[in-house]
């Protein structure tokens, strides 16, 4: 006789208030994530700029020698700049198969099965890729700010400086929003990560490579805008209030990254469905 | 909702692919306990089980599930039903206890709660042993059972199964049925069965319905469905002309006919005609019948009659 029975038993406990499917979609996205060695590896690497940015601040602050490495504002918006080459290869490594893999094993059946909208699934699936991205680079560049402030025992410089902070934030979560989006949109499109991955590499190189070749013909920086990273170079650079490098306008800049983002939505909205019909 | 209260109902329900009607008009409730969609492929059940779920929008009609308008509160809806589709589909990367406790969570159930019900259900579908390994090493038949799995974690009043046997082999289909069954009669979930197999149609449901091109053809407790008015007989004959005029002759005078076997017919005489009505007929077109006996009505000749098949 078995000393417990493990047959089937109607659940008499509670149950948490609907809404939080997306929350339980961004831990276990990221958990999934976290548990992979070489992505941890990757991670690691995108932390060694902010080990050297922490050097700087410290033979700056305390090496009279090293003064002309003291910290300006500009430190912080070529920090972000350099973490770009992180931004790519996470978004790659953790977003490509976002919701491709699902679509291979047909598990948005699965997941619209259960009392969640379409929205939360996006939503979750958005946290999971944006709070990677925002940990190379909102989360060190914070940190930066942090490490000024205690190396140089004093808050001269953040009151000298007050809207780094918000600029900071400012540029990372449009930066995290922006290519999380573009990201899940393509990974809506196929059921290969290997596909979105490359398709995604060759959407931002190609509109780099194609930016400059209408310069290099039209000798005009006008239609930079083609181009998503400049997009983002142009809007990182007013919001931190350096001079434009003579590229598209800040307004321009801002439409292409709003119709980019929204033509992403249009997409997602149109790919995850419970069911695919084909007529 | 109360006891006698339909578990699903759906009220002049059109769906439409493309041109392709997938569901004109129908009209009809479920009960309690375990009812059967049965058809032959494209007949709309999963059509009909993906528009009760929310999944595809009806052009016209109004569907209710569990007392809830499908419309308007399809997230309430799923709270309290679980789904078990037809294609292979699980959530990649994960190990089935994972898979099945994270469904859990995505249902609504704390963690620690999701984990031990995750634990309890793949024992009771029989992957206790397994369920430690990632979901994608599994066969056909376990990926099923873990289906059924992710279906029950959450403790739903009715689950919606397309085509639960599908790929199966035979002890496994056995085992997976009398799960089905036990959940219907032994745990009290209202279970709809969908699937173009007869026998596990008959071995589940005490209710079946019948669908063709979309349409309801035949609602009925299967018992009844089988005991139509009539009688059936099996029916072998030497035709010089062939099978064929003669079956033609058959349905003409109003008999239903079809065969089960190269040389084997079914022949459904309705009302009080008799056997006799068959020798005459036989005789006027100079068939030899070589062998005639009262035979009982299956599902499948009652399948076969709603849905006009020879």
């Amino acid at each position: 006789m078995p000393i417990h029975d493990q047959g089937y038993r109607r659940y008499r406990g509670t149950r948490v208030p609907s809404g939080r499917a997306w929350w339980v979609i961004a831990r276990a996205g990221v958990g999934t994530m976290l548990r992979r060695r070489a992505f941890v590896a990757l991670l690691a690497l995108a932390w060694l700029p902010f080990v050297v940015r922490a050097v700087q601040i410290y033979a700056a602050t305390t090496l009279p020698q090293a003064s002309f490495l003291a910290p300006d504002a500009n430190l912080f918006r070529d920090f972000l700049e350099q973490q770009g080459a992180f931004l790519f290869f996470v978004t790659v490594y953790a977003g490509s198969g976002l919701i491709a893999n699902d679509r291979r094993t047909n598990a948005l059946q699965i997941y619209l099965s259960k009392p969640m909208t379409r929205l939360e699934y996006v939503v979750g699936k958005c946290a999971v890729l944006a709070s990677l991205l925002l940990f190379v680079t909102w989360v060190p560049a914070f940190m930066l700010l942090l490490v000024q402030i205690a190396f140089s025992g004093s808050l001269i410089f953040l009151r000298d400086n007050l809207f780094l902070f918000p600029a900071i934030t400012l540029f990372s979560w449009l930066q995290a929003v922006t290519v999380t989006l573009m990201m899940l949109a393509l990974s809506s499109l196929s059921k290969s990560s290997r596909f979105v991955g490359i398709l995604y590499a060759v959407l931002m190189f190609f509109s780099r490579a194609l930016g400059g070749i209408v310069y290099a013909v039209t000798r005009d920086r006008r239609l930079s805008w083609i181009s998503v990273p400049a997009d983002l170079s142009r809007i990182g650079d007013a919001i931190f209030g350096l001079p434009s490098r003579g590229e598209a306008s800040i307004a321009v800049a801002l439409i292409a990254i709003g119709v980019l983002a929204v033509g992403s939505v249009y997409v997602l909205q149109r790919r995850v469905r419970g069911v695919e019909v084909v007529v | 909702m109360d006891a006698i209260s339909p578990v699903a109902t759906l009220d002049d329900v059109a769906v439409v692919y493309g041109r392709q009607d997938a569901l004109s008009g129908v009209t009809v409730a479920f009960g309690a306990g375990a009812v059967g969609l049965l058809g032959p492929n494209g007949a709309g059940k999963s059509t009909m089980i993906k528009a009760l779920l929310g999944f595809v929008t009806p052009t016209r009609g109004r569907m209710t599930v569990l007392g809830h308008d499908v419309a308007l509160q399809q997230r309430r809806i799923r709270a309290h039903v679980g789904y078990m589709p037809e294609c292979d589909a699980h959530i990649p990367g994960l190990n089935a206890v994972s898979f099945v406790a994270y469904c859990g969570e995505l249902s609504g159930l704390p963690r620690p709660d999701a984990m031990q019900r995750a634990h309890e259900v793949l024992f009771y579908v029989g992957l206790g042993e397994a369920r430690y390994r990632n979901v994608e090493t599994y066969s056909t038949g376990m990926k099923q059972r873990i289906k059924l799995a992710q279906a029950l974690v959450h403790d739903p009043d009715l689950i919606l199964l397309d085509e639960p046997t599908n790929g199966m082999d035979p002890k496994g289909r056995d085992e997976m049925l009398a799960l089905i069954r036990d959940l219907a009669v032994n745990k009290g979930v209202s279970v709809l069965v969908s699937s173009h197999l007869l026998p596990d149609i008959e071995f589940t449901c005490n209710r079946v319905i019948v669908m063709d091109r979309g349409r309801v053809v035949a609602d009925s407790l299967i018992n009844s469905l089988k005991e139509s008015p009539g009688q059936l007989f099996e029916l072998r004959i030497k035709a010089p002309a062939g099978r064929d005029a003669f079956v033609a002759t058959l349905n003409a005078a109003g008999f239903e006919c079809h065969s089960t076997d190269d040389d084997v017919m079914r022949v459904f005489v309705p009302g009080s005609s008799g056997p006799r009505e068959l020798f005459a007929l036989a005789a006027a077109h100079q068939i030899q019948v070589r062998h005639l006996r009262p035979s009982v009505s299956t599902l499948e000749d009652a399948f076969a009659r709603a849905v006009g098949v020879e």
